[in-house]
């Protein structure tokens, strides 16, 4: 197929707003009289508010009201005003409902004064007395209570299959591991906040950190029992979120509230430590059971996973899918349990239940390939799934064979040796490791309306996100393909609750789901254009049809005969109608349903790590993409390295620590919670296999925003065993638990 | 014991030369010169990620070094030049250092690279990163939650290469 755009590096469209300062983020815009608002935390994990004075704070000139439970307005009173698209089962928090602490640094009050400084400092004079109730955080005390719940917000485990024990009973080489996964923050760099601009007659408009714009929307208006109409959402750039930007946080609900009470502005924007009162990566603790036979066959897989809750909502995620997809065993037995503890609900976060689960399994699979005597990416091999076993469907496509040979080759994997601490530099002990990773490639409804105006300009819009993915460029590109203009004249419109219907940018599915409204919204206006085409005065098209025709370089024209053309300009100008437009909505077609849709990853790791002091260097990390068609390979590299730096932190950096004294997770912050830095990050290559799959989408498209990620802990972790020997089953690898 | 709290002290003048141009500020004396910059004059180019100088959002140059913008007060910096992002273009012409960070593809969401961009600049400006292994230690004050480290290395080679052929 010819193309102009689609599979071309292109520099992003909000490249140059971006490093001039112009973008802005949600607490950048301005309103007049702007108030401030500043969020106290609970210092309790468990409990109710006995007293809480707020005089010192009002005593102040420039305070304007602090709102507690004791003041708020009066409140909705279903759960389900306060559901929210990514809404786990269960009863979703209330800010300032009442005088319960159900979690460490819970929002107990919001100072509004006039200026930040003042804002922030009377903050600091509110007094909260407690009446402690016993907490209790602790998860690995609570597994026993661990239960099924009634309804699983992510998919339901897969049924069991065959015998596991018996199999297990028969297998020459076997494993029984546990494998844990801490709590993790997505801390993106933009901290959560919220902009809620007066407009009068009750009227808003909220510049908000989300995901998804009509999500904030809905909830606001379902949260204050407002009409649709009298609140607008806005969000056209987001400084990263990963996740948690999905469900609108506390400090919307909060500015909202505030705004209007007071009948003014107000800005709510939390701290980096009130970062970690929301949402988290759930603690997971993975028991895996695996057998093979002597030919190295997987014949026995059972994966028990105990996963981290809230008291009141049921948070759970993918974490058993993915030995159904990756390896064909026909004896299986996957569980999920939560554990409920009175901490705040887990929040999707970059491949939830994708980064525990796979991480868990390849680390399995590499120590049964060991047990077994056989070369981990050989075991793999000898494993390969042709069909996805959970739901018993063959795969849209699916090149990951050619990821390892592509991988392989890169990294050099046929030098290596078997045994560990087998490859030595001085005091560095080298270890190679290897892994692979699956992700949904998943399409989901969505609308785009795309407007060619009389001189030539294209404005495509739907109310979709960019959190840093890329959407604005390679939505830019797929409407410039479409009509075959250049970039500089297509827009692309996103982040407007106004604009039409798209859901959470999430999962990796906005390309797909985007892109092929884009894509079908753009094609309407083709077609309006051959009709004006059709209707010049001895038209060289008269006889055309729409697939017989290309759309390039400004100009239409006749597939097997490129001289029989006419320029879009002259049309245009000759047209009587104005602008012309396309608005549509489009849903994954049946035939795609037929189908297991994934996108496939090949990751190949080095690592150093000093023999004396257990410090690991990750010197060199590949990774080999099977993700459809790739739209712009620029893009598309940054979104894999990043996907692979947080495989590394997944790997040894990040954890946040549960202080089970206090109910508190203490290293609340960017010094205390690491994330990888410039240092860490050494020598890092992608690879994108062609993959063609005319079945997924319209656009052949797979979602990268949580492959790049899912592949690479393991591929450490594994690395790491065959540089020391030494199994490390509990994230992160830390240098003490090496030495 | 009830402690009394203290009365607040007056609002302060300050007078602060940002990007060539001089700005009179009623402020309050704990005024971080990063929240002089993004609340009081509405110059939010410079980020706030953390607010405790862990994480290089709010990098700015004062007589061309980097610091970070919430480490300082804004009454500390009277008498200096601030450089912020919004002062590097001249005449609608890019700084080499933001065209790079575009090229290379040196960011996704975009939040941290104003301040990553004013690192790169204040680190040619230091003359101290010789190696590659200098170039990631010296850029480790900014981080970059989207994870584009491997492109800003790129960046700042090409800005060291470009200030050695001066």
């Amino acid at each position: 197929m010819k193309t102009d755009q689609i599979g071309k590096e292109r520099n992003r469209v909000d490249g140059k707003a971006k490093v001039t300062g112009e973008a802005k983020y949600a607490a950048e815009f301005d309103a007049e009289k702007l108030a401030y608002g500043v969020v106290v935390s609970s210092g309790i994990a468990k409990g109710k508010i006995k007293r809480i004075d707020t005089s010192k704070a009002l005593a102040l000139d420039g305070v304007l009201q602090v709102f507690t439970h004791e003041n708020r307005p009066g409140y909705m009173w279903l759960d389900k005003n306060y559901k929210d698209d990514d809404a786990p089962p269960g009863s979703p928090f209330r800010p300032l409902y009442d005088s319960e602490v159900q979690f460490s640094m819970q929002p107990i009050a919001l100072v509004v004064a006039e200026t930040f400084e003042l804002a922030r400092y009377a903050a600091m004079l509110v007094e909260v007395e407690y009446e402690e109730a016993e907490h209790d955080t602790d998860f690995e005390s609570n597994l026993e209570q661990a239960y099924e719940p009634k309804e699983y917000k992510a998919t339901e485990p897969p049924k069991p299959r065959g015998d596991v024990d018996q199999a297990l009973a028969e297998a020459s080489a076997r494993i029984e591991e546990t494998y844990t996964h801490p709590a993790e923050h997505h801390n993106p760099m933009e901290m959560h906040a919220s902009t809620a601009v007066w407009e009068g007659d009750g009227k808003l408009t909220v510049y908000d950190k989300i995901q998804g714009v009509q999500n904030s929307q809905q909830y606001i208006a379902s949260a204050f029992g407002m009409s649709k109409d009298e609140v607008r959402v806005i969000s056209p750039f987001v400084g990263g979120a990963f996740g948690s930007g999905l469900r609108p946080q506390y400090q919307l609900f909060l500015a909202v509230l505030a705004a209007r009470e007071l009948q003014r502005s107000v800005r709510v924007v939390m701290t980096r430590q009130q970062m970690f009162s929301f949402g988290h990566r759930p603690k997971t603790l993975q028991r895996f059971k695996l057998g093979a036979d002597t030919g190295g066959k997987l014949q026995a897989l059972q994966q028990e996973v105990y996963g981290e809750t809230s008291k009141f909502e049921d948070y759970s995620e993918d974490v058993v899918l993915w030995p159904g997809v990756l390896y064909p065993c026909d004896n299986t037995k996957l569980t999920h349990k939560l554990v409920a503890l009175d901490v705040y609900t887990p929040l999707d976060m970059r491949a939830p239940g994708g980064t525990t689960g796979i991480y868990a399994l390849e680390c399995a699979i590499d120590e049964l390939a060991y047990k077994a005597g056989i070369d981990p990416l050989e075991f793999r091999k000898k494993n390969y799934s042709e069909k996805d076993q959970n739901e018993d469907k063959p795969f849209s496509s699916k090149e990951l064979r050619e990821c390892y040979r592509q991988g392989a080759d890169k990294f050099g994997w046929a030098k290596r040796r078997m045994e560990p601490r087998s490859m030595k530099e001085g005091h560095q002990l080298i270890g190679w490791g290897f892994a692979q990773g699956a992700w949904e490639a998943n399409q989901a409804e969505a609308s785009a309306k795309a407007v060619l105006s009389k001189e030539g300009k294209l404005t495509v819009s739907s109310a979709t996100a960019d959190i840093g993915t890329g959407t604005y460029t390679v939505m830019t590109q797929i409407a410039a393909e479409a009509l075959g203009l250049p970039l500089e004249d297509v827009t692309f419109k996103l982040g407007d609750s106004d604009l039409p219907k798209a859901p959470l940018e999430g999962g990796s599915k906005t390309v797909a789901t985007v892109g092929s409204a884009v894509k079908k919204a753009c094609e309407q206006v083709q077609e309006k254009l051959l009709k004006l085409a059709q209707q010049q005065p001895d038209s060289p098209l008269a006889e055309a049809k729409l697939e017989e025709v290309d759309f390039s370089e400004g100009k239409i024209s006749l597939k097997r005969d490129a001289s029989k053309s006419v320029q879009l300009q002259d049309l245009l100008e000759q047209s009587d109608n104005g602008s012309l437009e396309g608005e549509v909505s489009t849903k994954p077609s049946d035939e795609s349903k037929e189908y297991a849709r994934y996108a496939h990853s090949a990751v190949f790791a080095e690592v150093k790590v000093d023999e004396d002091l257990g410090t690991v260097k990750v010197t060199r990390l590949v990774t080999a993409v099977a993700g459809g068609r790739i739209v712009n390979p620029k893009t598309a590299r940054s979104q894999i390295l990043g996907g692979m730096v947080w495989g590394m932190g997944v790997a040894l950096h990040e954890h946040t620590v549960m202080d089970n004294n206090l109910g508190r997770f203490i290293n609340h912050d960017l010094d205390k919670y690491h994330v990888p830095v410039n240092a860490d990050v050494q020598e890092m290559e992608v690879i994108f296999v062609e993959e063609k799959d005319e079945v997924v989408n319209p656009l052949g498209v797979k979602g990268l925003g949580e492959i790049g990620v899912v592949g690479v802990a393991p591929a450490i972790a594994n690395a790491i065993f065959h540089a020391t020997g030494k199994r490390v089953r509990e994230l992160p690898i830390t240098m003490d638990k090496l030495l | 014991m009830e402690k009394e709290n203290p009365p607040l002290p007056p609002l302060q003048s300050v007078t602060l030369r940002i990007n060539g141009k001089e700005q009179r500020l009623e402020l309050a004396p704990w005024t971080s010169l990063l929240d002089a910059l993004r609340e009081h004059l509405h110059l939010t180019g410079t980020k706030k990620g953390c607010d405790h100088g862990q994480c290089g959002a709010c990098t700015v140059l004062i007589d061309g070094k980097r610091i970070n913008s919430c480490l300082t007060l804004a009454m500390m910096q009277e008498d200096k030049e601030i450089t912020t992002i919004e002062g590097l273009a001249k005449d609608g012409e890019l700084h080499p250092v933001q065209q790079a960070f575009i090229d290379h593809d040196a960011f996704q969401c975009g939040y941290c690279t104003p301040g990553q961009i004013c690192s790169v600049i204040g680190l040619v400006n230091e003359g101290k990163a010789k190696t590659l292994a200098d170039i990631r230690d010296l850029m480790s004050g900014n981080v970059c939650r989207c994870g584009a480290y491997v492109n800003i290395v790129k960046v700042v080679q090409e800005a060291l290469e470009r200030s050695e052929a001066k």
